[in-house]
């Protein structure tokens, strides 16, 4: 009979040379932690492994639990997908794909698109191309073509965003549709997550969030006047605004129940369309879950020509700014001329839904790299 | 000069003529806008902590700052004297740098001192510190399952709290950021 203590047994399994460490506590990968007799004789042996993002468990940690829990958090992950793609099927929705690589990313302001290099055919010269920030541009190009309800998981990508809610590649669920407000989009946002959540009470980060609909609709200024003291905040400047809001807004939202942040100024919603009871404010919101901002909605902006204006003066500002110009998205103004239907759409950051629905504090911990 | 993609922990630098250290940072960019740096502050002459976002781009000063270890000599009155432990130089310190931390400090006690523009503003001594027990009641015998305390004077005259089983002029292990009891020290 094998007996063993930690430290005194070495034994070489496929060619390596593995030892007990459980006592000695730092595990390294290779090493064996835990050895048992079987019943049908002879002995398992659990070995410590890498996770693929590269971590090591914490010297004296239980090295297992920690590969366990690494592989846990992507099959969780993984769960959540499947049953997002079910929720989105169920309600009638299509599922697409759109090109990553792109000529035209969008002119958005404060979006710095990661450029790319194409050579189009054998031989050509080189083209410069974009990663796409969200592929926006490409399912609205659907839904002028008459395309039904649509969603989409993609990768996107941002230059220069990182942080424990960021990362430069990260997944987006967009869903857009054609004939509809952007009410419908928070009715579909209550249905999906609490779906998701499969109750309507969710702890994150110690803090217990009541998901019973209808969730609390929230206009941009009465946000600024109730949680921010700001008297008449139609009469800041843009810069202003966003300031206040940053300051003494954000972190107030979907802290109990989630929140949505509607209505915003009409100088913060590039691709939505003007309200029209209040020109001031577009038809645009923001869901907020546990200080998390996890999505972002327009009643689309489907006039041509004003879209148009708005792209060259984007472009403007982004000069003024010393970013580059990007290239206007001709096929897809060129869509909304031949017209589009009234339509709304989200986007959402994926990775943050599922940073809420497991309790993860980082980004990090619902990927596997 | 320093710029907001400069901002980590322990990043020092000047603003409203004060020095500051950032504790902790966070990249946020709300609603699609310009982004931000949500920095948690402290300052480091009046201790206080204050939270503020920078946007990118915005430029700070480098604070004129620097830490020396040194050894604590002796208190008279207001003035608690140190000796640096590279140029032996001696040098008094004042009551408000010292601050809480008097409390802990004993002959040679080897301490950090974070001088702002040549002035001592805080002092630093070492994360756990091992004193002696002058005074507390006497032991409670076969009480040591249970989490009750009692007070116990140490050596320098701070008070701790520590277990019943706990004798007087025992030397004990404290860690001087929480002020906690961490064990006997068999000596």
């Amino acid at each position: 009979m094998l007996a063993a203590t930690a430290g005194e047994l070495t034994l070489l399994v496929d060619g390596r040379v593995l030892r007990i460490s459980e006592v000695a506590g730092a595990h390294r990968v290779g090493d064996l932690v835990a050895l048992r007799p079987l019943d049908a004789g002879g002995w398992a042996a659990e070995i410590v492994f890498r996770h693929p993002s590269g971590d090591y468990p914490a010297p004296g940690s239980d090295g297992m639990a920690f590969a366990r829990g690494r592989f846990d958090a992507l099959r969780r992950r993984a769960e959540l997908l499947d049953r997002t793609r079910a929720w989105f099927r169920d309600a009638g929705f299509l599922e697409v794909e759109t090109p990553l690589l792109v000529e035209s990313p969008g002119t958005e302001v404060h979006l710095d698109p990661v450029p790319a290099r194409l050579t189009p055919r054998p031989g050509a010269a080189p083209e410069p191309r974009w990663l796409i920030t969200s592929p926006e541009l490409h399912m609205k190009r659907l839904l002028a073509a008459g395309s039904p309800p649509i969603f989409q998981l993609a990768r996107v990508f941002r230059d220069g965003e990182r942080g424990y809610r960021h990362r430069p590649e990260f997944t987006m669920l967009e869903w857009y549709r054609p004939w509809a407000g952007y009410e419908a989009l928070m009715e579909d946002c209550e249905g999906w997550i609490r779906t998701l959540a499969g109750s309507d009470r969710l702890v994150y980060q110690g803090r217990a969030i009541d998901l019973t609909p209808p969730w609390p609709r929230l206009r941009f200024f009465d946000a600024l006047r109730e949680r921010a003291d700001v008297v008449e905040p139609e009469r800041l400047d843009p810069d202003q605004q966003l300031m206040a809001f940053v300051d003494r807004v954000e972190r107030t939202l979907g802290v109990d129940r989630p929140e949505f942040l509607i209505e915003w100024p009409i100088t913060m919603a590039s691709l939505a369309r003007r309200a029209p009871h209040d020109p001031r404010v577009a038809e645009r919101f923001e869901l907020f879950i546990a200080e998390l901002e996890l999505g972002n909605a327009f009643g689309e902006l489907t006039d041509a020509a004003e879209q148009r204006e708005r792209c060259v003066s984007e472009n403007a500002e982004r000069r003024e700014q010393g970013r580059p110009e990007l290239p206007l998205d001709e096929a897809f103004l060129g869509a909304l001329t031949d017209g589009m239907p009234p339509s709304a759409g989200i986007a959402v950051g994926i990775d943050r839904v599922i940073m809420l629905l497991t309790d993860a504090a980082s980004i990090d911990e619902v990927v596997a790299f | 000069m320093y710029q907001t993609s400069d901002i980590k922990k322990g990043l020092k630098f000047k603003m409203d003529g004060s020095p500051w250290n950032v504790v902790e940072f966070q990249f946020v960019k709300p609603g699609k806008g310009t982004a931000f740096t949500r920095t948690k502050m402290k300052n480091l002459l009046t201790g206080q902590v204050v939270e503020r976002n920078f946007r990118t781009g915005e430029t700070f000063e480098p604070v004129d700052v620097e830490t020396r270890s040194a050894q604590f000599m002796y208190q008279e009155g207001e003035h608690f004297f140190f000796m640096d432990g590279e140029s032996y130089e001696q040098f008094p310190v004042g009551e408000t740098a010292m601050g809480e931390n008097a409390k802990w400090l004993v002959d040679n006690m080897e301490c950090q001192i974070l001088f702002y523009e040549g002035r001592a503003i805080t002092v630093d001594v070492p994360n756990f510190v091992e004193l002696e027990i002058t005074y507390c009641e006497p032991a409670v015998k076969g009480d040591t399952a249970n989490n009750a305390t009692k007070l116990a004077t140490l050596s320098t005259g701070a008070t701790v709290l520590v277990p019943l089983f706990v004798e007087q002029n025992t030397v004990i292990r404290i860690d001087t950021r929480t002020g906690e009891y961490q064990g006997r020290v068999n000596k």
